[in-house]
């Protein structure tokens, strides 16, 4: 097959990704010399209509750039503007950010671990032929993605698009015993993560690694969420407002979504495997268990085994989220007062795919300026891209069925949501 | 019921942020069943198998905003028996209908470096503009339950059980004490469609409209006394200019109150 003139592979719609996206792959004589991850959702122009809209209205809008990661916009775009109107969310309320961020977290990495992801490795179309087999496995998923949602709905108010967080912190906080009333279930979702995270550890994998750039947000007191530095195992360690001076958006004919590379042009990696990497010594106990459980040394390479660290990472999102469920009083107040006033603030975050950056200037009366939001799959689509690159080369032998499916398989290990980055798969393959 | 024959079921996305798709993998208690009761034909997020149309229902989300999507959504109409739309991308045009009270080359030059790769419409319009739709099901995003109902509804052809009447008439029956009278929060309830589950008024939040507009609501008389209520006439437009900002209420508001 190797010897092969020219083959064409054509996919219409990457499927079990959030959004719209196409491969184009052209190999001459075994050698890939032309590949294209197009995305071409429709752009929706979020940063446009932003302007002249007031401070406090861009954590709601925001959030409907992605239905499955709405408070990485409401919590990037609300720390910004927190930032520009010099208040400071602490105590209790940060508290709360941070157990809402650990039910997104969970909800998101299960939905694409096991209803998404995981049928790849199982030659299934999707999670419904799981069912079928494996009932048990996958009534075990949707009870853990429904217990993120749950913490959604316990302090956002709703599970998609919550109507409970504002600049500043939130409508009301939720009363003592119904933050309590997560503790059972958490201690629950602990043990079935890790138990998901062993069955998935069974799985094969296939062979690549790759040298990433690993670029996350860094905290010195925890696995960071939504607050910390930015770092990169290059030795980058700059403060968030830094961002844009170190990483850039270039708009590149084929896609919609904007292509994020560091300034000398490099693409890098956002998401789970940057985040374990440079943060592995702060996992927590039973995370950091399964990790060595499942043979994860303190970084992995392996694109194919973001399943694994996903996994890795829920069972660390439900031990925060059951602490700070555990340690849970009523605040007197929701949230902090604000003055408006004119100003600049950045906001950064790591949505359950990466980075998520916010930046806004505001004016006197606390009207936007100018916006700018670089969602998480922009930012990997340059190293998506290499990585389909390496993966094609190193699978010329597969036959065009076994790699189109290898190739979708390769961009959903970055969960991509191209919702986000604008912004489907549709593969063309032309064997030359 | 032992069916002969399983109706095919179909999931369209146009521009949208798939939240409202979401919504029927977050049934997750009842998910199994329903996929147990149709055949998945055509439903990206969830699945790589596709099975040939025609289909027996087909679920929209998400609204028209290029010219290759104006096509396609002909296209669909045409394989489906009965087209639901889902959301407020897909009945009125969603938040990116903003872009219909600005002019769109602004909007591409701000966001793009190269505005000559952009192919989009100058207006982001609801599926009802461009086809026949059988329902709309409201919501920024839409509730599962309500979904569910309408899928069980259009499986087992029934009309649907989803109330026109306003948030206020669930609000008033949670017993939640009214926002706007007890403490003159800006409240969008009285004109808004019910359905959400009465999320805001009982956190100390007016709502924000996320249904759209009830059946024929009085959107003058509410803007009237929210000026009354000292509030600027920019800050009545933005409140009716949000995820529903293109439903004809809602739009023919927020445009009383532009100031040129």
């Amino acid at each position: 097959m190797s010897n092969a003139k020219t083959r064409t592979i054509k996919v219409d719609a990457l499927a079990r990704v959030e959004g719209e996206g196409a491969l184009d792959l052209r190999i001459r004589d075994g050698v890939v010399t032309e590949l294209k991850f197009r995305i071409y959702e429709p752009p929706r122009f979020f940063e446009a209509f932003l302007r002249g809209r007031m401070y406090s209205e861009a954590p709601d809008i925001t959030a409907r750039i992605c239905g499955i990661c709405p408070i990485a916009y409401m919590l990037g775009a609300s720390q910004a503007m927190e930032q520009a109107l010099g208040v400071a969310v602490t105590g209790t309320l940060r508290d709360l950010r941070r157990l809402i961020y650990c039910g997104e977290w969970i909800e998101s990495h299960v939905l694409h671990a096991a209803m998404l992801h995981a049928p790849d490795f199982l030659g299934m179309q999707d999670a419904f032929e799981l069912a079928k087999v494996h009932p048990e496995v996958v009534n075990s998923a949707l009870e853990l993605k429904k217990l993120g949602n749950h913490i959604l709905e316990v302090v956002g108010g709703r599970a998609i698009h919550p109507v409970n967080l504002k600049v500043g912190g939130f409508y009301r906080a939720p009363a003592t015993a119904k933050v309590r009333a997560l503790i059972a279930p958490l201690r629950r979702g602990i043990t079935q993560g890790a138990e998901l995270g062993r069955l998935f550890g069974s799985f094969s994998f296939p062979d690549y690694e790759d040298d990433y750039t690993f670029v996350c947000l860094k905290h010195p007191d925890e696995y960071a969420i939504h607050e910390g530095r930015v770092v990169s195992n290059r030795r980058l360690d700059i403060p968030i407002d830094d961002y844009l001076v170190h990483f850039q958006e270039d708009h590149i004919r084929h896609s919609t979504a904007l292509h994020g590379t560091t300034r000398k042009g490099e693409p890098y990696m956002v998401g789970p495997l940057a985040r374990y990497a440079m943060n592995y010594e702060q996992l927590t106990p039973i995370a950091r268990a399964l990790a060595s459980e499942l043979g994860l040394g303190p970084v992995v390479r392996n694109p194919f085994k973001s399943i694994l660290v996903r996994m890795v990472e829920t069972v660390l999102a439900c031990e925060e989220a059951l602490r700070l469920a555990e340690s849970y009083t009523e605040p007197a107040a929701g949230a902090v007062a604000i003055t408006p006033r004119a100003g600049v603030g950045h906001g950064l975050t790591e949505a359950p795919r990466g980075i998520c950056y916010h930046r806004y200037r505001l004016d006197d009366e606390g009207r936007i300026l100018d916006a700018r939001i670089m969602p998480p799959t922009s930012q990997n689509q340059p190293q998506i891209e290499a990585d389909l690159r390496g993966v094609v080369q190193a699978n010329l032998n597969l036959s065009n069925d076994e790699l189109q499916w290898r190739c979708e398989q390769t961009i959903r290990n970055y969960d991509p949501c191209i919702s986000c980055s604008t912004h489907f798969l549709k593969l063309n393959v032309v064997r030359e | 019921m032992a069916r002969a024959k399983k109706p095919k079921l179909a999931v369209w996305k146009f521009a949208s942020c798939d939240g409202c798709q979401l919504s029927l993998l977050d049934c997750e208690d009842e998910l199994l069943a329903v996929a147990a009761n149709v055949d998945i034909a055509h439903f990206p997020e969830a699945t790589r198998a596709v099975i040939a149309g025609p289909y027996d229902l087909s679920l929209v989300e998400g609204s028209i905003t290029t010219p290759d999507d104006a096509e396609r959504i002909h296209k669909i109409r045409r394989r489906s028996k009965r087209l639901i739309t889902i959301g407020a991308c897909a009945t009125a045009g969603g938040i990116q209908a903003l872009r219909n009270f600005a002019r769109i080359d602004d909007y591409i030059n701000y966001v793009y470096a190269r505005p000559e790769y952009i192919d989009t419409l100058a207006k982001s319009t609801p599926i009802h503009d461009h086809v026949w739709v059988d329902f709309e099901l409201r919501g920024c995003p839409i509730d599962r339950f309500q979904l569910v109902e309408v899928i069980n509804a259009f499986l087992n052809e029934r009309r649907p059980n989803i109330p026109r009447y306003s948030q206020c008439v669930e609000c008033k029956r949670s017993g939640a004490v009214c926002v706007m009278v007890s403490r003159g929060t800006l409240c969008l309830g009285p004109v808004t469609q019910a359905g959400c589950g009465n999320l805001c008024p009982p956190l100390g939040r007016g709502c924000y409209g996320c249904f759209g507009p009830m059946e024929a609501p009085n959107t003058m008389s509410l803007a009237g006394w929210f000026r009354e209520k000292d509030t600027s006439a920019d800050a009545v437009r933005d409140l009716f200019r949000t995820f529903n900002a293109g439903a004809a209420p809602f739009r023919k508001e927020s445009e009383a109150h532009e100031q040129r």
